[in-house]
């Protein structure tokens, strides 16, 4: 018999749950650590990170800049490999995979949003989106019909055949948003997504993160903004590439009467 | 400003004088329209509701033996509560401020622990802010009042990450010390 503890950092099974949880988290990191640099000069990003993400949960990850969030969520997306500890993605380990196996993953199962949008300049807003569907390969016809149904889910269907440089900053992450979420991805990983945006286009992006929610997409934000932050059911802050706090954010509750005055 | 008063005797009982200083140290500019008359009021009316007692300097440093105030068993209840129950969304900077300075002095509360606690309480209150926004039509008057809470609760947590670096500083520093 193994402790819960020993089994958490222990051997798992390489494929899937033996006991088979279906609302287990769809994202899952155990015992995640990240080192840059050897010997006396090592750094420690990411410092032994423990996180389950519940289908369907908005996670934020906070901290101040250089804390290791941008670390973790490439780790849990499958852009960097740790060096210690696991991650586990729809029930698969996915820090052991081979590089063509996670490339195929990440393409289907994990959808990017980044704080500078990374676009295609030449292509136009309709074939940003279409572009990461052809890559997994749907046929062109599909590609084109998911595009558009996701360009009109983010409000921009009449913007579908400008480029880039065409539209506003806030657009322009609304169609990363759309490519993002073009292959059905089992996650959402956004990096500082409105970083590079201002008040109302920050809050246009956040409407539609509520909608995405409301549609049981599970998502992870990292920001260093607590008003984005402050829109997820949970906020993990990270110090120093640890995780320093954990405060799920009911929804149901009533503050807000609390900062009227006229209880005195 | 009782509460403070309070929880700066739990640590040593002092004199009003000392009292005083500690919270200029403390308050910087914005102490400066504390008189040393209010320490003494406040002092008075803590007496009054035996929560402090005056005693005399066991073995004063210098000088003649002085008065010096100290907790009575309730105050000490008192302090223990104060740092315990946490201040509400809508206290001020000063009043944390103090809250802090206050805890770290007595040694009954971890500063680092308080900070957590209020960002807790701040976040769960911004978060319902925030919701309201995004609901809310910006160019109403009830979304102009959401933006403003909003961005109040903001600032809050902003300086709570400076309060969270200066104290685990300091904390570090005492441990380090051989405190």
């Amino acid at each position: 018999m193994t402790t819960r503890g020993g089994r958490r950092r222990g051997a798992r099974p390489r494929h899937g749950d033996p006991e088979g949880r279906p609302a287990g988290p769809v994202l899952r990191a155990v015992g995640l650590s990240r080192f840059y640099g050897q010997g006396e000069s090592t750094v420690v990003a990411v410092d032994r990170v423990d996180l389950d993400v519940p289908t369907g949960q908005t996670l934020a990850v906070t901290g101040p800049s250089g804390c290791g969030k941008s670390t973790l969520l490439h780790l849990l997306g499958g852009l960097d490999r740790p060096d210690e500890g696991e991650v586990w993605l729809g029930g698969q380990r996915i820090d052991l995979l081979g590089e063509r196996a996670l490339a195929r993953l990440r393409r289907r199962a994990v959808g990017f949003v980044h704080q500078d949008f990374h676009l295609m300049d030449e292509l136009t807003a309709a074939e940003n989106v279409e572009l990461p569907a052809l890559l997994a390969g749907d046929s062109p016809r599909t590609a084109r019909r998911r595009a558009a149904a996701l360009l009109d889910r983010v409000g921009l269907a009449d913007r579908a055949r400008h480029v880039p440089s065409e539209l506003s900053g806030g657009q322009r992450q609304r169609v990363a948003i759309a490519r993002a979420l073009v292959n059905e991805p089992l996650v959402v990983l956004a990096d500082e997504p409105t970083g590079n945006l201002d008040t109302a286009a920050t809050h246009d992006i956040l409407r539609l993160f509520a909608d995405l929610h409301a549609g049981g997409q599970t998502l992870v934000l990292v920001t260093h903004d607590e008003r984005v932050a402050a829109t997820a059911d949970r906020i993990v802050s990270l110090w120093d590439g640890a995780s320093a706090d954990d405060t799920p954010l009911d929804a149901g509750g009533s503050r807000l009467g609390a900062l009227l005055g006229w209880e005195e | 400003m009782q509460d403070v008063v309070l929880a700066l005797l739990a640590k040593e009982p002092s004199h009003g004088y000392d009292l005083r200083a500690r919270l200029l140290a403390a308050l910087g500019p914005l102490g400066e329209t504390l008189n040393a008359g209010q320490i003494y009021v406040t002092l008075t009316r803590l007496e009054k509701a035996g929560l402090v007692v005056q005693e005399r300097e066991d073995a004063p440093v210098r000088g003649p033996r002085r008065k010096v105030y100290a907790l009575t068993a309730a105050g000490q209840e008192r302090v223990a509560a104060w740092l315990a129950e946490g201040l509400g969304p809508r206290a001020d900077v000063t009043e944390f401020h103090l809250q802090l300075v206050a805890a770290a002095e007595s040694g009954m509360a971890s500063p680092l622990a308080l900070i957590e606690a209020r960002r807790r309480e701040l976040r769960r209150s911004l978060a319902e802010a925030q919701r309201a926004v995004l609901t809310h039509d910006r160019d109403s008057e009830a979304g102009l009042l959401l933006e403003g809470v909003a961005l109040r609760l903001h600032a809050d947590l902003r300086w709570l990450e400076a309060c969270e670096r200066t104290w685990s500083a300091t904390t570090a520093h005492k441990e380090g010390g051989g405190n």
